[in-house]
């Protein structure tokens, strides 16, 4: 374990280098430049109030501000979560050569993408604080349990990120797979309408890792209200089993990579 | 042994031929069809094949180690699993020191990114920290030749330029152990006699290398030992010239399965005072022995012998029948030997020595090694150039202007 960590930290410039080259990549020749980072989660945002506002006249109700914030404040980790598995799917096959040619913990690579999906959601993040400060959103000392949540969800990602671009190298078909499930997620994930608006039913949606903390993220963001600490417990302990078990799958699998490629 | 850099003890490696499911939904059916007929997937242990077989070596701090073999004789396989990118299957090695390995220098860039971007990516990928390539970057760039496109993504490069920064930047590392994979035939003429340079200084700093190429003039002028393999085996091992030797040996034999031929060319040998030998200094004198074997009666025989240099662009070419000799017969499996001398004035390269066995009389050429040998010319003066004239200067003084007056005048 030790020697382990030890490793990883002689690689950690080229695990700077590579978030670093994903970033610049991504922003470079592309006509919106950091624009991009918000594009993706400003389209969720604007899709769910849409859906609000649908959900709204249904029950003859006017739609409030709080929802708005709400759905605001759960698309950008969404967005990030989508977008870090997308990558980290990829990240070994777009880095064939790299895989075959040169020795170096090949974690790196979704890890990476990871990293470089989370500096999109701090980008986003500065446009969202924007947008909660025009909307007249309060804040309260419940705003501590964020940094605990959005980390939750950075462990989660890497978890899945690494099982998936493991697979994805063995089997091409993994890549569609994945897509498809990150595509019709959001409708199994509290995005766009919260776990209460089922009632009693509520809770087996809760049971979706990602659910209780983009939930939590909401309370404590937007109504200022203390999360549920046993559900947070569970996610926490979800992303860490994620992340324990990829890792363990993905260095299974990392001698054969070379090979199999 | 505190003095070993690199050693490889008994390794094998076993590689799978054909495809290999790489969709689950290829092997999900796969999978479900062995379930019901209980062999499915039995056909794949024919399918498996040797890309290593029994290879121990071992490299000393500060040698320079030369792997020649052909295609497909794992060389490539040995470099990857000494770069631990490729675990063995069986047997173990040992790396001391700090490695780096230039499989393919150019392996990192990215093409969106800018030269010097990408010399910061690809030093940090081949080991290097931030503050190494800072401080190299001004000797990276002006090695590479690259200043005015430095900022340019590359992109926009030529496959030329590419592989210069490439190996610029490969070229800076600094390791105790070097592997290098045939980095050395990028760029132009000048380019590659800069890398070679290069490769020497990296030398004479007492870096270990372990140097795989075809091009057997690099191998020979950089490594004192080598290895030869063939087919996943070690064929021989040892001083680099005796093993090359091997290697062109092995070369020629790949030829002699021809049956049909009434005669053929069974030995060439190219030797000195000394004995048989590759590599000649400028202007020294060579003799080839060329011995031919009839199968079936011969009449008015000749041997043609040639020279060709690197392009394969014939240089030279002389004949047993131009020397003065007569033409001579032979019965079937007698067998007639010729030796020819040659002084050797060559500029410094590699030359390829081609044997024949002809008629001039019908312009019938029963049999045509090439390269029959392969000579390597030394040149420790300064003589540049595909010939050696024996410059001498003779002459050299100021032209005086009322000398200049008088031949106006």
């Amino acid at each position: 374990m030790r020697g382990y960590l030890q490793e990883l930290n002689k690689y950690r410039g080229l695990f700077w280098m590579l978030t670093y080259r994903d970033v610049k990549v991504r922003y470079k020749q592309s006509l919106m430049g950091f624009m991009w980072a918000i594009l993706m989660p400003v389209l969720v945002v604007v899709s769910g109030v849409g859906v609000r506002y649908a959900y709204a006249l249904a029950a003859h109700r006017l739609l409030n501000k709080a929802d708005v914030a709400s759905v605001a404040v759960k698309a950008l980790p969404w967005a990030f979560l989508v977008s870090s598995i997308r990558f980290s799917c990829n990240s070994l096959l777009s880095n064939q050569n790299l895989v075959t040619k040169i020795y170096f913990p090949k974690e790196i690579f979704p890890l990476a993408a990871v990293m470089a999906s989370l500096f999109d959601l701090f980008v986003a993040s500065g446009a969202l604080l924007i947008f909660l400060f025009v909307m007249q959103v309060g804040w309260s000392m419940q705003l501590l349990w964020v940094p605990l949540l959005l980390g939750t969800i950075v462990v989660l990602a890497c978890g899945i990120g690494m099982i998936v671009s493991a697979a994805g190298l063995f089997f091409r078909d993994v890549k569609y797979i994945v897509e498809i499930l990150l595509t019709f997620g959001i409708f199994f994930t509290p995005v766009f309408y919260d776990t209460r608006m089922f009632g009693d039913q509520g809770k087996w949606l809760l049971l979706n890792p990602v659910a209780p903390l983009l939930e939590s993220l909401s309370a404590c963001v937007t109504h200022q209200q203390p999360p549920d600490p046993g559900w947070i417990a569970y996610s926490l302990g979800f992303a860490m089993t994620a992340l324990v078990g990829g890792h363990l799958f993905f260095k299974h699998l990392e001698p054969a990579f070379a090979e199999s490629i | 042994m505190a003095d070993v850099a690199l050693r490889m003890e008994h390794v094998y490696k076993k590689f799978r031929k054909g495809e290999m499911f790489n969709s689950l939904r290829d092997l999900v059916p796969a999978l479900t069809g062995r379930m019901f007929q209980r062999q499915g997937l039995a056909g794949n242990d024919q399918r498996e094949f040797w890309a290593l077989r029994d290879v121990s070596f071992e490299v000393k701090y500060g040698e320079a180690f030369g792997i020649i073999g052909h295609n497909g004789a794992g060389k490539s396989t040995i470099l990857k699993i000494l770069s631990r990118i490729m675990k063995p299957t069986r047997g173990s090695m040992v790396v001391n020191g700090r490695l780096s390995a230039l499989l393919e220098v150019s392996a990192g860039f990215h093409p969106e990114l800018t030269g010097r971007e990408n010399i910061f990516l690809n030093g940090t990928i081949l080991g290097m920290n931030r503050r190494e390539i800072e401080s190299k970057l001004d000797q990276i760039i002006s090695f590479s030749e690259l200043e005015e496109f430095i900022d340019t993504p590359v992109k926009r490069y030529s496959s030329g330029m590419y592989a210069r920064l490439g190996f610029s930047v490969a070229a800076h590392v600094d390791p105790e152990v070097l592997i290098v994979d045939e980095v050395l035939s990028v760029g132009d003429h000048m380019f590659q006699q800069r890398c070679m340079e290069r490769m020497s200084s990296i030398l004479k700093g007492g870096t270990t290398v372990l140097f795989v190429s075809h091009n057997l003039k690099a191998v020979s002028e950089l490594c004192s030992r080598s290895m030869l393999l063939r087919k996943g085996e070690v064929a021989a091992i040892g001083e680099t010239d005796s093993v090359v030797r091997h290697y062109l040996k092995d070369a020629q034999e790949a030829g002699d399965g021809d049956e049909s031929k009434p005669v053929y060319v069974s030995d060439v040998k190219v030797s000195d005072e000394t004995g048989e030998r590759s590599t000649f200094e400028s202007g020294q004198t060579a003799w080839i022995d060329v011995e031919v074997t009839a199968r079936e009666k011969v009449q008015k025989l000749a041997i043609l012998l040639w020279i060709a240099d690197e392009k394969q662009y014939q240089i030279f070419q002389t004949s047993s029948e131009v020397l003065g000799h007569s033409r001579f017969c032979l019965d079937p499996g007698e067998s007639y030997r010729c030796r020819f001398e040659l002084s050797l004035n060559m500029g410094q390269g590699t030359f390829y020595l081609d044997a024949a066995i002809g008629r001039f009389d019908i312009q019938k050429v029963y049999d045509r090694k090439t390269p029959a040998a392969t000579v390597f010319i030394r040149s420790t003066s300064a003589v540049r150039g595909a010939v050696n004239c024996f410059p001498k200067l003779t002459e050299a003084e100021m032209v005086l202007d009322s000398r200049l007056e008088e031949r106006h005048a």
